[in-house]
């Protein structure tokens, strides 16, 4: 049976059993990822299948877990690395940023760094502070780093399995708070590239891009929309680093407007790139500006006031209001 | 043993190589569990004295029977509220709830021991610690609740916000401390952290910053046994006490079910720190036996006998045995004690239902102490977006 449905966390968890199985040098590691299978089951039994040489219980190390991956992927090994929550992956920041981006290049190609790191990320669960946030901005703008960030099962595994295989490091973000929504997965599909965007719903009046958690709310926003007359379409972005802009320019030169949708910051966001590169690709097809919705100059809030904080539908069509109105 | 005739015991590796590699077989990891520590108080509440431990008895040593029955009204307190607020997670009220359940001799102890002049820095869970600080026990629950970061002005007890991001404030503790050295004061500065904790750079890097500096520091780590799931064992090869003298300072282990042993340690650590002697670092070995928080299931890591076995080693019921028979207290105290425990787990209950969620605007303040353009931008923003909903509060406007 080639198609399963499955929720977002156990097609990763599948994803990583596929890993494992089929390449010896496959390694997950992180705090909690084995008995326990981490805080949210993503790697669930796991260990008690695969052993504890290769699926790793670390010290409480955030530096020091990717920082072994390093040394293990110089040795030729493909880590798997899991960092808690989202706000816990700066005591890595600097072995990331500072090390794991920029190996290749110091090596003239010599080396590679097959190195994984997964980061459940993002709001909309009630959590406490540094359990919430949208770092992908901060990882997107340095190069040597590939970005990404399923919204939907069938990403989730395919997305995964190709992100082990490459042989740069990638920052994998996972929407927590998506992580026991189902889809189907098809195991014997031929999955689209890595860093390909999609369109996640057809329609020609505007386009929302969005990626992880918030296409979820895109398509919830245009389903809305239609009853009010209105088409849109939702282009998942799959991909932050780099972005597949080709998809997005198509999109808007069929529907002249576009609305980026993060969780993150809109200041200096991913948003803000993206409305940068459309208007000169696009600029005489687009009928108004590019708009964004995210999160604000501010610290993620605490978690009564989250729903605020967050895009919902009825920012996404506020949006889509003030785009249509020009 | 020493570290090099550990070295020169070792087979050298042959250099033909070609074989398995000698550390395929990994060292036994020396059992954290071995029973060095001080100790004033069996579990059976019997006074213990004895040449090991005169340097620190000598800090308790005048102990009165009132301030024996404080240590005691501290600890049930505190398990009070604790058992409160994890009931409070349950109904709902609160979003999580990180227990101390085990701990109570550790916190009280060393929270005891600190002079109103001192500063502390917590980790998640110190509710005992700031029960000693004089902070009001109701604030720590805000952001359990999810209505706001903190919760409480840190400056008001000298006891610091709690910090979630794991060993950041041993830094701060030491930064703090450098910072009363230079003044001439002489208080201390005391930080808590977990065993997990213990494998942080930041935590390596703040003894190396106290010892080079000769901070007036305290680091109290209590070696619950877990890090969520992962036992002692994932993060330390040695008993955590003796890392302290590689950084060239001293570590002591001390019984963390012994509220006396507690006090008296830490009393000690904070005079070194007082009179110029320095960092040390103490080992509170105790228990966590709850979950991790209330989001944990130690079912998938740990069975219950582990857990037994603790129970039979309780603080409170350790301090209440040595009360008894010696007299310190009577049937009234306890029966009163167990009204305040009452009036206080009714207190917490009726303030936390009572809590309000923040006013929305509440996102965009204190972000910056100057203001900032943007900040201000997003506001009126946020607050016009708002405004136009037809059954908005108007934006400022308590909901
Ligand atoms: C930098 C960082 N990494 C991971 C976490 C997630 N986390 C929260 S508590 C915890 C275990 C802490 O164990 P320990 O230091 O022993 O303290 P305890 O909770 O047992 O008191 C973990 C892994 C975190 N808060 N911060």
């Amino acid at each position: 049976m080639a198609v399963q449905k499955l929720p977002i966390a156990k097609a990763i968890n599948e994803s990583l059993r596929t890993a494992l199985e089929n390449d010896p040098k496959v390694l997950i590691m992180g705090e909690d990822v084995g008995k326990l299978g981490g805080v949210f089951r993503v790697t669930d039994g796991l260990q008690k299948d695969f052993g504890e040489e290769r699926v790793i219980d670390t010290p409480l190390a955030e530096s020091g877990i990717v920082g072994t991956a390093i040394g293990l992927a110089l040795r030729g090994y493909r880590p798997v690395v899991e960092i808690q929550f989202d706000g816990f992956v700066f005591p890595a920041y600097d072995q990331i940023v500072t090390q794991l981006a920029k190996m290749h290049a110091r090596a003239l190609g010599k080396i590679k760094m097959p190195v994984v790191i997964r980061i459940p990320y993002g709001g909309g669960i009630g959590a406490v502070e540094h359990h919430s946030e949208s770092p992908e901005t901060l990882f997107a703008h340095v190069a040597g780093l590939k970005v990404v960030s399923p919204s939907n099962s069938a990403d989730a595994y395919w997305m995964m399995q190709q992100a082990i295989q490459s042989d740069d490091p990638v920052i994998f973000f996972e929407p927590k708070r998506r992580y026991w929504d189902k889809g189907e997965v098809d195991k014997e599909a031929i999955p689209g590239p890595l860093h390909k965007a999609t369109v996640a719903r057809e329609g020609t009046d505007l386009t929302l891009a969005a990626y992880g958690p918030m296409v979820k709310v895109c398509l919830e926003a245009a389903a809305a929309a239609e009853e009010e007359g209105k088409s849109l379409e939702v282009v998942d972005l799959r991909s932050m680093s780099p972005v597949d802009f080709d998809t997005v320019q198509a999109s808007v030169e069929k529907t002249r407007r576009l609305v980026v949708v993060h969780e993150a910051p809109v200041f200096l966001g991913t948003g803000a790139e993206i409305a940068a590169r459309i208007t000169e690709r696009c600029f005489y097809h687009l009928e108004a500006p590019v708009l964004r919705v995210g999160g604000y100059h501010a610290p993620y809030p605490p978690a009564r006031l989250e729903e605020e904080y967050l895009p919902g539908l009825d920012r996404v069509l506020d949006a889509v209001d003030r785009s249509l109105a020009y | 043993m020493t570290v090099e005739s550990t070295a020169a015991r070792k087979p050298r590796r042959s250099s033909t190589g070609g074989g398995k590699r000698a550390s395929a077989k990994k060292p036994a990891p020396q059992k954290s569990n071995e029973p060095e520590l001080i100790q004033l108080l069996t579990p059976e509440g019997k006074r213990v004295k004895d040449a090991k431990n005169a340097v620190y008895d000598a800090y308790v040593a005048d102990i009165t029977a009132e301030e024996l029955r404080g240590l005691y009204r501290d600890m049930v307190l505190t398990r009070r509220f604790d058992a409160e607020a994890t009931a409070l997670q349950r109904q709902g009220e609160l979003g999580l709830w990180a227990s101390l359940l085990g701990q109570e001799a550790a916190q009280i102890g060393s929270g005891r021991a600190t002079r109103d002049d001192d500063y502390v820095f917590p980790t998640y869970r110190e509710h005992g610690v700031a029960w000693c600080r004089g902070v009001d026990p109701t604030n720590l629950l805000g952001m359990f609740r999810g209505v706001n970061n903190g919760g409480w002005d840190p400056n008001g007890n000298n006891f610091h916000l709690y910090t979630i991001v794991i060993g950041s404030q041993t830094l701060h503790a030491t930064g703090y401390a450098m910072g009363v050295a230079k003044d001439g004061a002489d208080s201390a500065v005391i930080a808590y952290f977990g065993d997990g904790a213990s494998s942080q750079g930041d935590v390596a890097e703040s003894f190396t910053f106290s010892a080079v500096y000769n901070a007036p520091v305290v680091f109290f780590c209590q070696n619950n046994q877990w890090a969520i799931s992962e036992p002692t064992e994932k993060q330390t090869r040695v008993p955590l006490y003796q890392r302290a003298q590689g950084y060239g300072f001293p570590g002591v282990r001390v019984d963390g079910n012994d509220v006396l042993a507690c006090l008296a340690v830490t009393k000690w650590a904070l005079e070194r720190a007082r009179t110029g002697e320095g960092p040390a670092l103490i080992e509170a070995f105790t228990y966590r036996m709850g979950a991790h928080t209330t989001s944990d299931d130690p079912s998938k890591y740990r069975n219950d006998d582990e857990r037994a076995a603790w129970e039979a080693k309780d603080p409170i019921l350790r301090l209440r045995a040595y009360l008894e028979s010696e007299g310190h207290a009577d049937e009234g105290f306890f029966a009163e004690l167990d009204d305040e425990s009452e009036a206080l787990g009714k207190r917490v209950r009726e303030v936390v239902r009572a809590m309000p969620d923040p006013d929305l605007m509440a996102i965009f303040e204190n972000v910056y102490a100057d203001g900032h353009a943007l900040v201000d931008e997003e506001r009126a923003q946020f607050a016009a977006y708002q405004a136009s909903f037809a059954d908005a509060p108007a934006a400022g406007e308590v909901k």
